[in-house]
């Protein structure tokens, strides 16, 4: 799973980089947050979601996961607002709300 | 004990590689670099070199190759010229970027248009600002001292940065010389085996040139950029190691009766060695002249540069291309190099000796003479070049 605790882009300096800039722990990606480049948020109405798993299937960043009782939530420490799950839902149980700066 | 022989500076080069003990060879065939990869095909052929040569189908693959192979942890070589280097351009970054270190040759020649296969700068100073180390060679034993030194400094974990080696197309590629072939156990001395440390490894993933978002790119660039500069310790570190063990001495900057001399000619490669001859006979007839010549292209070598220059009147840059719109690129470095300086010399740049354009002893004196004439009256002309058919436009 996710360490949310490996390092951001700022903790690095020119000092402290690697040579090269080669990354030496692999699939460290999953510990990337891009979630803070939304600008719309997808909120899923679980009392329209019929599970079809479409959501889970388009989602570019893998950012929708299937929980335990069936249902799929998203994860918006990585969902990007691109918007797709919402347009593919035959539902439309996902709208897309604009994010406001908390 | 090392043993002189006679040898064409391409074929210096292949034996220099094949002492160097490398492991891969990439290389796409191109005039006048030709004699390189076909002399290293032989060895490999025919058993005298243990490596892998991987015929390639074009320079930009010879590089890509090379990186890749260096990424696993191979000492790998190349070599192109002109065209060749262009075509392998955006690789040419990126093996300085990713910092795999490597050597490659570059036979320098002109670029198109018109068609030359014939020698000048224009194909190393496009890649002036691609971030490798660059070094420039005056004869066949400097083309092997200087590759077998370049694998040296490239790999050093304090360095980690590509080195390229230029000699002049024909007039050094194809020149056959005396020159001293050392014992390979005197080159395993001076170079020991290549340990990348970040050798690609399947029990070890990790990941070579990845994407760099703006919220890092910077810090890349910059790191990249301090290492290149800081590099020049262990490239005079790695000269002077290479003068205990083989007694040939480098130096970034190269004087020639330079010490006193109240006007100073740059030069770089082959055609220094002519230059030389004219500064010979004009010290023979009490004139106070001397030459430099940079060795060291990049990391551009400022303070030993400025040192060099510090006592004379005048300097006399002699460009072997153009920076289109510009003029001389070495002779803009030279004069933003000593802008800062309390007290400089008059610097002044003439251009020569392109796309294969004969200079001969007479012509190096012309460029002292008019050298030493736009110093004291200034030029009204566009632009300085020796031999130039045409009466030349005013600035
Ligand atoms: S908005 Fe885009 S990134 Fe976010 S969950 Fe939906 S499909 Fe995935
Ligand atoms: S696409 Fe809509 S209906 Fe299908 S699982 Fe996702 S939210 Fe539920």
């Amino acid at each position: 799973m996710v360490d949310k605790k490996l390092k951001s882009a700022y903790d690095f300096t020119w000092k402290n980089m690697e040579v090269g800039n080669i990354v030496t722990e692999p699939g460290n990606a999953s510990a990337r947050r891009t979630g803070d480049w939304r600008s719309d948020r997808p909120i899923l109405d679980k009392n329209e979601c019929i599970k079809c798993g479409f959501c889970w299937l388009y989602c570019p960043d893998a950012a929708v996961k299937q929980i335990d009782d069936g249902y799929f939530e998203i994860d918006m420490y990585y969902c990007k607002g691109c918007g797709i799950c919402a347009s593919v839902c035959p539902k439309k149980a996902i709208t897309m709300v604009e994010e406001v700066e908390e | 004990m090392s043993k002189r022989v006679a040898l064409e500076a391409s074929h210096a080069v292949a034996e220099a590689v094949k002492m160097s003990d490398v492991d891969v060879i990439s290389a796409y065939p191109i005039t006048p670099q030709t004699h390189i990869p076909e002399r290293l095909a032989e060895m490999v052929a025919n058993g005298e070199l243990q490596a892998n040569y991987i015929p390639v189908e074009s320079e930009h693959s010879a590089l890509s190759a090379c990186l890749g192979s260096v990424a696993v942890g191979a000492r790998s070589f190349t070599t192109t010229a002109s065209q060749g280097l262009e075509l392998m351009h955006e690789v040419v970054y990126c093996g300085a970027s990713m910092r795999f270190p490597m050597v490659m040759v570059v036979c320098n020649r002109s670029l198109s248009a018109p068609i030359s296969v014939w020698g000048d700068h224009s194909d190393v100073m496009s890649c002036r600002d691609t971030g490798w180390i660059q070094v420039f060679c005056e004869n066949s034993q400097e083309a092997f001292d200087l590759t077998v030194w370049g694998y040296r400094v490239a790999e050093d974990l304090k360095v980690m940065i590509p080195v390229m080696v230029n000699l002049d197309g024909f007039t050094l590629s194809h020149v056959t010389e005396p020159m001293f072939l050392p014992e390979q156990s005197e080159v395993d001395k001076f170079l020991p085996v290549f340990n990348y440390p970040y050798a690609l490894n399947p029990d070890k993933p990790m990941t070579h040139g990845g994407l760099g978002q703006p919220d890092i790119y910077t810090e890349a660039k910059v790191a990249q950029e301090i290492a290149l500069r800081k590099s020049k310790s262990v490239i005079i570190q790695g000269w002077k190691e290479f003068g205990d063990i083989f007694g040939r001495h480098y130096s970034p900057v190269e004087q020639y009766r330079a010490e006193d001399a109240k006007t100073l000619l740059l030069t770089m490669g082959s055609y220094s060695e002519t230059a030389k001859v004219m500064i010979d006979e004009r010290r023979a007839r009490g004139e106070s002249v001397g030459l430099i010549s940079l060795r060291l292209w990049r990391p551009f070598p400022y303070e030993e540069f400025r040192k060099a220059v510090s006592g004379a009147e005048t300097l006399i840059v002699f460009d072997r291309s153009i920076s289109f719109g510009m003029g001389g690129p070495v002779f803009s470095e030279a004069k933003s190099a000593l802008y800062s300086e309390a007290s400089r010399p008059k610097v002044v740049g003439i251009i020569g000796g392109l796309g294969g354009r004969d200079m001969a002893v007479k012509d190096f004196e012309y460029v002292l003479d008019r050298g030493k004439e736009i110093a004291e009256q200034g030029s009204d002309r566009m632009i300085e070049v020796v031999g130039v058919r045409g009466e030349m436009i005013k600035a």
